[in-house]
């Protein structure tokens, strides 16, 4: 299913060329790799910065005078206000924005984490599969793959909403069982060169089972891969869950996301802005940092660069 | 080549689209009216946004005015028996359908047969069912359509006979369930009379455009009976759901009219736009019900302590930014037929907020429930911006009084589906009156009817139930003295609210927004503004 | 070539009923149903729509019913907009978002390509940091946000295009919403035209080229364009069907008619039959424009085999 910020084309070449060219020694986070990535300025600069947003969210409310559900009657829809503790101003319901921003954060991350580690363990495990068996098994399976990307993403996500309604870990497991497709077809092309390795072949002579090869030395070889996938995925479960926002599918009250937050900073970007601008900003440089992250780990790791 | 042919197609539409504009200058009225109408059939439509389109195009008998009160509208005149059970109806001359067709008294009698006629399976038929065997009809135990009350004498004369008499029945003949049907087109074309290319109006506009999602264009009818006096030449009805853009819209001047606002643009609009917001109370409760089948909700006094802590004159001022007003009964303000009775007040109304909110306390730690042992509830609203602005102030209001509430939202289909089937403890729920009569609202709290086994409480959500209120309200319907009447429903509506049969919050602010160039737009309790009334300066 | 196509076609057809029969179940699991408004219906108004819909038979029966109409061309009627069958709704929406969807992938596909490639060929220069930026905001903001900002800027402030609506073929009206579906898809392919460029130019039959003394413009004209449009040109067919069916908040905020926003309403109200007939539809488009970037693909690289 064609993704929303289109990471899926940008990796699936990388499938093609873990499955066609032949294996290096690890092509996991190795020394090599990390210098390279340390010599990348925007992605180093964006991993300081997702941290930054990552210790804000879920640090920050420690610091904050107000918490995100609590309601100041005397400050309802209010600029920012250092002396009542409200340094980015406060929503309709006059609750503190910074605070919010913080609660949303943390949610935004949790639900792409969630779905993200859904995608990852299907898409391992199906790929791992498909490369280890090969012939018909792979087939049917890839076969199988490039149906499901034939459909509309969109549509089904909001399908899964109208079934799931409003559990949001329901919802995004569900996502999360529609975005495996591209980390299938990655593994599987990594399986397929690994397989053929004396490590593998050795371990296959002394009477391993198919499952415990797949397990114990293809899955864990599969790192690189797999971080790459979950840098370049976040973001775009995290605009998926916006978008959800925007048709008032979002997360339960009291609970915020930053989709949410933007859905309804948006309106009244003129009358209240700082119900807009905070979340924005936040939204915006972590999209971007995970995506900078994401294509510097794969130029880092890209196998033909060797 | 799709493409180039649609780009072809669309490029040949905009040329022609300009030459018209430049040649016609005619008074267009541009109009946000919301939602996508589900239908311009009278017998299948069911909201305010086809409201707006059905009224321009079929008038019935009586029709309302600028200020929405009911004024004869197809009929010339009217007759109304002494024990107000026959009323009798004379049409105009000369009135027609658009394509000619004269409309006759046997239009009415179709359009009757047909709102009742099982088949039709009309959401709105119930509101005309003070007339003689119309419920016996639509539930099937009457089939013979001749034994409905309404018959025509002759052409021009339509007899219309009450189960009993009915004080709101003139302001009900208003709604579009009563209005006549041109037999002669559905007899031909069935259920497809309302594509544009079959509707004929007999009322001042006829639909010539419908784009689903878009718009419906209506113009201007010369057939009308009192075409002379219609100002403007044509209406776009304009699909519009998202409420930021539609004021965006409005601001960049492609809309003249906006039926509803952003929340928290209120403010906004009476300081930027001065003298466009026009902002008056009509008819309309917004209120919680709670399950009463489910303990301790059917404790009285829980429910009173709920009600009690809520601060409403923060809410509309506050937490909405428009001011609606904070609501005790069940009967709004300005509600025809209610002469004689005080507005309904609680015995508290006179304690400060701090006050109820100490006593509202005190109640629910006389039950076991304190800050530390809570009540614990869940909230249920439809999805809404200002549902949910509500809920979370109301939900930190209950927190003081020891309830902790746990908010849960969803579409308005799923919401509505959990209230019918009792799956809710506190719920959100609004009443826009059909006609001005506090029956309307009192209705919402009738006791379930048996059925096969279940009860069906319609539109009692929370399932309230109390003879004496019933006794009085069942007395109301054969009552032919309004004073008296109106007695006897301000006792039952004291009754349901001394016992928190539901919790009213506010009552409704219509929120129309109206371009200079608009005049004749008034403020009233119904907020029905007929295009006829309008005129737009060019 | 023949046999390909059909063969691609007649597989088409399996994978369309099961995404119907999904659909179809599915949609029956989510709570609420079609006539779930604001106010209670009186129970014999809720039997007669019921009856009139054949939401009263068997769910297997109106399965079958459903699929023997289908098979027929009959999508049915719709349960909310009552005065349009789905088949009506589809045809007046269909034109609308497939002229909004090409028009944005037209244009966002040619953007693309010219920012990826300039990107490529300044690599780690100023244009190049620039560009990306660019390409990363436009992917990035939510599009209703966009919408949102370019309606305010250009439609309020600047009152150069209209904020919204459509009418009688306009196209002023669709400068906004397809610049709005532009950004990310432009974006998109920009970021995959970068690294399949940036790839092509490293590799040795272009150092040759160079080192033959060949002009720029001419390697890139002459070999770097074609094998580096390789990977976008696969990209092509999820990307237009992700700016097909993407239109629908486009559709939303700027009050178009387009299949998306009908889907939307339909999915919301549990319009079944409209909800089905949309994504029946999408599907197909999706599967044929799949098709024919697969043709596509295969004129660009031989090596492809029709398999």
């Amino acid at each position: 299913m064609a993704g929303l910020t289109g990471k899926d084309a940008v990796l699936t070449e990388y499938a093609k060329k873990l499955e066609t060219l032949d294996a290096p020694k690890g092509r996991s986070l190795t020394q090599d790799a990390t210098r390279r990535m340390v010599r990348n300025k925007a992605a180093v600069v964006s991993i300081g910065v997702v941290l930054f947003i990552v210790l804000f969210a879920f640090l920050g409310p420690y610091f904050l005078p107000w918490t995100y559900d609590k309601i100041d009657w005397s400050g309802i829809r209010k600029p920012p206000n250092f002396e009542a503790g409200h340094f980015a101003g406060t929503d309709q319901n006059g609750r503190d924005m910074l605070a919010r921003i913080m609660q949303g954060t943390q949610m935004s991350l949790i639900v792409a984490g969630v779905a993200t580690l859904v995608s990852v363990i299907i898409g391992v495990v199906y790929g791992a599969i498909a490369g280890y068996f090969g012939g018909r098994v792979d087939a049917v399976m890839m076969r199988f793959v490039d149906i499901m990307y034939a459909l509309p993403y969109i549509l089904f996500v909001i399908i899964l909403v109208v079934i799931f309604g409003r559990n949001p870990v329901l919802l995004f497991v569900g996502i999360g069982c529609l975005e495996w497709l591209t980390m299938a077809r990655i593994v599987r092309g990594q399986t397929l060169s690994i397989k053929e390795r004396e490590f593998v072949e050795a371990a296959r002579a002394s009477g391993a089972s198919s499952w415990a090869i797949i397990f114990r030395h293809i899955v864990p070889n599969l790192t690189g891969p797999v971080v790459i996938y979950a840098t370049l995925t976040i973001p775009e479960i995290i605009l998926t869950e916006s978008f959800l926002s925007y048709l008032g599918l979002g997360v339960q009250e009291p609970q915020t996301s930053l989709g949410t937050l933007i859905s309804f900073g948006a309106p009244v970007a003129e009358t209240l802005p700082w119900m807009l601008i905070g979340p924005a900003v936040v939204l915006v440089s972590l999209l971007l940092c995970l995506t900078y992250i994401g294509d510097g780990l794969r130029d880092a790791l890209d196998p033909k660069d060797r | 080549m799709k493409l180039t042919q649609t780009l072809t197609a669309a490029l040949t539409a905009s040329a022609i689209a300009l030459l018209m504009s430049s040649t016609a200058m005619a008074a267009t009225l541009n109009m946000m009216n919301g939602s996508e109408p589900g239908s311009i059939d009278p017998h299948q439509a069911s909201g305010d946004w086809e409201n707006r389109i059905i009224g321009d195009y079929i008038e019935g008998l009586m029709t309302e005015d600028a200020n929405a009160e009911a004024i004869p509208g197809q009929a010339e005149s009217y007759t109304i028996s002494d024990d107000g059970l026959v009323y009798t109806f004379k049409l105009r001359d000369g009135i027609q359908w658009s394509d000619g067709e004269p409309v006759t008294a046997e239009d009415f009698v179709f359009a009757f047969q047909r709102l009742f006629d099982p088949k039709t399976a009309s959401d709105y038929a119930y509101l005309q069912f003070p007339i003689k065997n119309a419920s016996e009809i639509a539930e099937g135990t009457v089939t013979d359509f001749n034994e409905l009350g309404v018959k025509a004498i002759d052409d021009k004369t339509v007899e219309i006979t009450l189960e009993g008499p009915t004080p709101f029945f003139l302001q009900a003949l208003t709604h579009y369930t009563a209005y006549p049907m041109p037999k002669h087109v559905i007899d031909k074309v069935g259920a497809q009379w309302t594509q544009v290319a079959n509707i004929v109006s007999n009322g001042p506009y006829t639909p010539t455009e419908w784009v689903p999602g878009s718009y419906i264009k209506s113009v201007k009818s010369e057939t009308y009976w009192d075409a002379a006096n219609v100002n403007i030449d044509a209406v776009n009805y304009f699909v519009q759901d998202d409420l930021s853009a539609a004021l965006s819209r409005y601001r960049a001047g492609e809309y003249d009219i906006l039926v509803d606002i952003p929340s928290d643009q209120a403010e906004w609009i009476k300081t930027n736009l001065p003298g466009q917001d026009y902002f008056g109370a009509f008819l309309g409760i917004y209120y919680y019900v709670i399950n009463q089948e489910k303990p301790p909700f059917d404790n009285a006094d829980v429910r009173k302590a709920l009600s009690m802590s809520i601060n409403r004159d923060v809410i509309g001022p506050d937490v909405l930014g428009t001011g609606e007003l904070p609501l005790y009964g069940w009967v709004p303000e300005g509600t025809a037929n209610y002469e004689g009775v005080p507005l309904y007040q609680p015995d508290w109304i006179g304690l400060s907020y701090e006050e109820r909110v100490a006593e509202a306390k005190g109640i629910m730690e006389g039950l076991g429930y304190t800050s530390s042992t809570p009540l614990t509830l869940q909230l249920k609203y439809n999805t809404n911006d200002n549902h949910q602005r509500i809920a979370v102030a109301i939900s930190s209001m209950w927190e003081q009084i020891g309830v902790k509430v746990e908010l849960f939202n969803s579409e308005t289909a799923v919401h509505y589906d959990a209230l019918r089937a009792g799956d809710f403890e506190v719920g959100r729920a609004g009443w826009l009156l059909d006609y001005s009569d506090p029956s309307n609202t009192l209705d919402l709290l009738r006791q379930g009817i048996e059925q096969g086994g279940t009860t069906n409480w319609g539109n009692n959500y929370g399932r309230y139930s109390n003879d004496e209120f019933e006794a009085l309200l069942d007395k109301a319907t054969t009552e032919v003295d309004l004073a008296a009447r109106a007695k006897l429903l301000g006792e039952a509506e004291k009754i349901a609210m001394d016992e928190y049969a539901a919790i009213p919050i506010y009552n409704y602010i219509a929120q129309n927004v109206v371009a200079p160039s608009v005049t004749g737009f008034v403020n009233n309790a119904s907020d029905i503004h007929r295009t006829r009334w309008l005129t737009k300066a060019e | 070539m023949f046999g390909y196509v059909s063969r691609r076609v007649l597989s088409a057809i399996p994978i369309a009923l099961i995404a119907v029969t999904a659909c179809f179940f599915i949609l029956r699991l989510a709570p609420g149903g079609p006539f779930d408004g604001e106010r209670a219906l009186p129970p014999a108004t809720l039997a007669n729509l019921r009856a009139h819909y054949n939401l009263d038979l068997p769910l297997i029966q109106q399965y079958f019913l459903y699929v023997w109409r289908l098979l027929h061309g009959d999508f049915g009627p719709s349960m909310v907009y009552n005065d349009f069958t789905v088949a009506q709704m589809l045809w007046i929406g269909l034109p609308f978002t497939l002229m909004l969807g090409f028009s944005a992938f037209i244009i966002g596909t040619a953007v693309g390509l010219f920012a990826g490639a300039l990107s490529a060929v300044n690599q780690n220069k100023w244009p190049d940091y620039v560009l990306v930026m660019l390409v990363m905001v436009g992917l990035v903001v939510p599009n209703f946000l966009m919408a949102a900002i370019l309606q305010l800027v250009f439609g309020v402030y600047l009152n150069w295009f209209p904020a919204g609506g459509w009418q009688n073929g306009s196209l002023v009206h669709l400068i906004l919403p397809v610049t709005v579906l532009v950004l990310p898809h432009a974006g998109r392919t920009a970021r995959l035209m970068r690294g399949s460029m940036i790839e092509v130019l490293g590799t040795n039959y272009i150092r040759t080229a160079k080192a033959k003394g060949l002009g720029q413009r001419l390697i890139l004209a002459r070999h770097a364009i074609k094998p580096a449009l390789l990977p976008v040109v696969s990209y092509l067919g999820p990307g237009l069907s992700y700016l097909l069916t993407g239109s629908l908040i486009v559709e939303q905020v700027f009050a178009l008619p387009g299949i998306g926003k009908y889907f939307i309403s339909a999915a919301l109200n549990r319009d079944y039959g409209l909800v089905l007939g949309t994504t029946i539809l999408y599907m197909f488009i999706i599967l044929a424009v799949n098709l024919l970037v697969d043709i596509l693909y295969a004129w660009l690289d031989p090596k492809v085999r029709y398999h």
